[in-house]
């Protein structure tokens, strides 16, 4: 039997229950499933926001009111056509998105959801208060959809059109998410590495709250032409914290978890309100505390909601046989001009960096040119990584100056820089755990592709997706990689997990390459790939800057050898100079007793 | 608008918005120490009114219940803590503060003549059965996810929000409650009349707040709170604990929310959904400070107290969209003057 339940026919026989209940169901359960639709794709959007982007919103509920009452003002007072509407309501959700996302995502991560409450609480407010729009009595009389001439007036009828736009909605979600800006969209927690490897953080964060808005407003438009009839309250606050139960109870990391947790949602709720009651003797909304307590309960003990435990359960069911994965073959990416070998890539001029009144880097210089390794060495707390993370914009330099392919870069965010071919390794892995060895290689790759998420939505970006993902897959295979392509990076061991961060930056086809201890967690035999592999890349002109306390590794790889200690130059040479001069031996060893 | 009537606004500004104040306080004093955005807090000022509401009329603090069911519920998960860490000396003290503590409070208060009391005993037995809740919702529902995101913290505050505003419903009913003025009448003070309950608001929530800067500044438990403000991880390295820590500031801010309530309810009748938005009014005041500074909040938040009385009588349909719209120039400042973003993931 188990055999008969794959994943895919347990989806088509979902769609095809789906489709046939109108057909049969009592207009009870009709209703039921349709608000599930509604509420649905208000909790899609969060899904985005919050399991995706993290971020939170509120103030849902008052997107979905804004369609609602675009639609509703407009039909009844106006005359608009329902698809005139739409558009107007889309266009003023995508500006007052805009507008919210640009005053509250420079901030950290909490203002957005404490700009939401306000926004919530005040839309609600106005709805209540303007006459125009009825004031709490709402506005009746909204006419239904018309399409094609088929007037879509009974609930019935509606059924279908909430539940195609929702599946397209999770269709077109899925195809985002599985592409080139989806992937930055799914490590902007990570947001220092995301922005070393070229990605506007803050225009992914803008553009995942305004779909999520858009969601919530096509949602309102839907109930409005269902329902026929417009007030406030289901617009309120509290409803907009009910949404984002939803999306937590579900699971917040899967479109899926959506729809699993709107249904649960409102079963949970249509039984709580019978029972409720009974139980306590009393009337009101009692079923807000059972729900508060379940959103405490999941995130203690299922921080992913509840849609991955059913995940887990139905493979212990029904085992999945592991799919064969591949990638396709696709023409290689343009390559950007490689300086000529010998050349200055990067200078440092007496570079200082202070933490308060810590000086991390005193008057720091050196160079790094075309087809060379260059090493940094130093004990521990020399100051190596901060001078890495000046060079590449992430934490920059308090004084001096810094050149790059001769462009000044001290002042420039570590995403510009990225942008003129510097790419780098983070000492503390810093990569997407949940995502493909692949797709985390692929994220280095992001400035190499142009199609943007509606593109991709669509699938109009097949094309270059395959050159990336080629891309990631050939420099993968270079590092000794390609068994793992599918793997995902939280199950490799740490050091390959280092290995790779070099293949992701690699990706970026840098000029210039940045490894902050690269070698550190290999064994013996993957020191010598990683040393044979960098020694390659040297050979094909590129500019190599590492930091390193493996010795043997430095010492057998680099061509020139920089010693910082506190923080201050020490000493710079060839290895074999570097590990004769005394005042190396006296850093690493301790004075020599005389 | 005269002049009298301008005064009459700025008393009434200047009242809400030492609440305002207060709560702002407790609100930048929890994030700062426990990173948790406070969204509950409000509900303790509705808890603490309603709650003085019914002692003040004979009744029983409803809330009894819910601290000895919390408490037993504290005990079983700080046992059980303490038994996985070989602690079992702890285990009688664990039992007595957190459960038989509480049952032996509401039997002590079940044989006092509640109606009769002094109006101080009532306003100490209110919060006595309101305060614990504080800590006990530290250690319930924010304790076991300490370490995680700023984000799911304030995932978990609304539920706790959601939790407290249908349990207040249970409690205390649709109906609203004012109770006895502190002080009955007023004074005229030159070309205004001012009620006494004012002065007793005013004057209270500035000995609150300069109670609160000594603490702060003084006692080791304050020193302690600043130190976690500061840095987490360097001040338990000090050996100051996060749980206790948290569990402190918890129990400060229901006092002062709770406090608040009972200051407030004597001119404004609270219902047990009020405290949401007065709580946020408070958060209006501490985004103001950027989360971060106690002055600017407390400036913040009187001068949300003032926005909301002056626009209560121009406007008085929109005086909340209007408070709420305060936070759009506030942050579009803050927005253009910040350079740097938390970064979660380095912490």
């Amino acid at each position: 039997m188990a055999a008969l339940l794959t994943s895919n026919r347990v989806l088509i026989a979902f769609l095809l229950g789906l489709a046939m209940l109108p057909l049969f169901a009592a207009q009870f359960t009709v209703t039921i499933v349709n608000y599930i639709g509604l509420y649905a794709l208000v909790a899609l959007g969060l899904v985005l926001l919050t399991g995706i982007g993290g971020l939170t919103s509120f103030g849902q509920a008052a997107f979905v009111g804004l369609g609602a009452y675009a639609t509703a003002y407009l039909t009844t007072r106006h005359g608009m056509s329902p698809w005139g509407t739409l558009i107007v309501g889309m266009v003023i959700t995508t500006a007052v998105s805009l507008a919210l996302g640009f005053i509250t995502l420079r901030l950290s991560g909490h203002f957005l959801p404490l700009g939401t409450i306000a926004w919530g609480i005040s839309l609600y407010f106005i709805f209540g208060n303007v006459q125009a729009l009825g004031g709490h009595g709402g506005i009746d009389g909204i006419p239904p959809v018309d399409l094609f001439g088929l007037e879509l007036g009974s609930s019935r009828a509606f059924f279908y059109v909430i539940w195609i736009t929702l599946l397209a909605a999770i269709i077109t979600t899925q195809n985002m998410l599985d592409s080139r800006e989806g992937r930055a969209m799914r490590c902007l927690r990570a947001m220092t590495m995301t922005e070393a490897m070229g990605i506007n953080t803050l225009r992914y964060r803008m553009v995942l709250f305004m779909i999520a808005a858009q969601f919530a407003c096509v949602s309102g438009w839907l109930y409005a032409h269902l329902q026929r009839f417009v007030n406030p309250t289901p617009f309120s606050l509290g409803q907009g914290i009910e949404y984002l139960f939803m999306a937590v109870l579900g699971g917040a990391s899967a479109v899926w978890g959506a729809v699993f947790g709107a249904t649960a949602v409102s079963f949970l709720k249509e039984w709580l309100q019978d029972w409720l009651p009974k139980l306590l003797g009393a009337t009101g909304n009692f079923e807000m505390v059972v729900f508060g307590l379940l959103t405490i309960v999941v995130l203690h003990r299922a921080r992913d909601g509840l849609w991955p435990i059913l995940l887990r359960v139905f493979a212990i069911v029904a085992p999945q046989r592991q799919q064969m994965r591949e990638v396709e073959p696709a023409l290689p990416l343009p390559r950007r001009d490689a300086p000529a070998p010998g050349s200055e890539v990067l200078r440092v001029i007496e570079v200082t960096k202070r933490f308060g009144g810590l000086v991390a880097n005193n008057k720091m210089n050196l160079t790094v040119r075309a087809g060379e390794v260059m090493a940094l060495i130093g004990p521990n707390g020399a100051g190596k990584s901060t001078l890495f993370n000046c060079i590449s914009g992430v934490n920059p330099a308090t004084e001096g100056e810094i050149r790059f392919m001769g462009k000044r870069i001290d002042q420039l965010g570590s995403r510009e820089i990225a942008k003129l071919g510097m790419s780098r390794s983070f000492q503390h892995v810093r990569l997407n755990q949940d995502m493909t060895v692949l797709e985390n290689a692929a994220i280095g790759a992001h400035l190499r592709g142009r199609k943007n998420f509606v593109q991709s939505a669509w699938r109009l970006d097949r094309e270059e997706e395959r050159r990336l993902l080629w891309e990631a897959a050939h420099q993968l295979q270079r590092c000794g990689l390609g068994e793992h392509l599918f793997d995902t990076c939280g199950s490799l061991p740490l050091g390959k997990q280092r290995i790779v961060e070099i293949a992701r930056a690699l990706c970026s086809d840098p000029t210039l390459l940045l490894l902050d201890e690269p070698a550190a967690g290999l064994r013996h035999l993957e020191k010598r790939a990683l040393a044979e592999l960098l020694a390659k890349l040297r050979g094909e002109g590129m500019a190599i800057l590492l930091v390193e306390h493996d010795m043997d590794f430095v010492m057998g790889l680099a061509d020139r050898v920089l010693v910082m200690e506190f923080g201050e130059y020490l000493a710079e040479g060839l290895p074999q100079e570097i590990q004769t001069n005394p005042k190396v031996l006296e850093a690493y060893l301790g004075g020599v007793d005389e | 608008m005269d002049a009298a009537v301008a005064l009459l606004l700025a008393q009434d500004g200047i009242t809400n918005g030492a609440i305002y104040a207060l709560l702002s306080l407790a609100l930048v004093l929890v994030f700062a120490v426990t990173r948790v955005i406070y969204i509950p807090q409000g509900e303790f000022v509705a808890y603490g009114a309603l709650s003085m509401a019914a002692v003040n009329a004979g009744f029983l603090p409803p809330t009894m219940w819910l601290v000895v069911t919390l408490g037993i519920a504290v005990a079983i998960v700080d046992s059980v803590a303490a038994i996985r860490e070989g602690a079992k000396a702890r285990l009688p003290m664990v039992i007595f503060k957190n459960a038989v503590l509480p049952i032996l409070a509401v039997i002590v208060v079940r044989q006092l003549p509640l109606k009769d009391l002094a109006y101080v005993l009532q306003v100490l037995i209110a919060l006595a059965f309101v305060v614990p809740l504080g800590p006990q919702v530290y250690r319930l529902a924010f304790q076991p996810v300490a370490e995680a995101s700023v984000l799911l913290l304030l995932i978990v505050a609304v539920a706790v929000h959601f939790v407290m505003v249908g349990m207040g419903l249970y409690f205390f009913g649709a109906e609203g409650a004012r109770i006895p003025p502190f002080t009955d009448g007023g004074v005229t003070l030159g070309p205004a009349y001012v009620q006494y309950q004012t002065i007793w608001i005013v004057g209270i929530a500035a000995l609150l707040i300069a109670g609160l800067a000594l603490f702060f500044e003084h006692s080791i438990y304050g020193k302690a709170l600043r130190a976690t403000a500061i840095n987490r991880t360097g001040a338990r390295l000090m050996g100051i604990s996060a749980d206790l820590a948290g569990k402190l500031c918890f129990t400060l801010s229901a006092l002062v929310g709770a406090f608040s309530g009972i200051l407030i309810a004597p001119i404004t009748t609270i219902y047990y959904d009020t405290g949401f938005l007065v709580g946020l009014k408070g958060f209006v005041g501490a985004i103001i400070g950027g989360l971060v500074s106690y002055p600017l909040a407390a400036a913040g938040a009187v001068l949300v107290g003032l926005l909301e009385s002056y626009s209560s009588f121009y406007a008085s349909a929109y005086k909340e969209v209007i408070v709420f719209t305060l936070i759009i120039p506030v942050l579009l400042y803050q927005s253009l003057t910040t350079k740097h973003i938390d970064d979660e993931e380095d912490h």
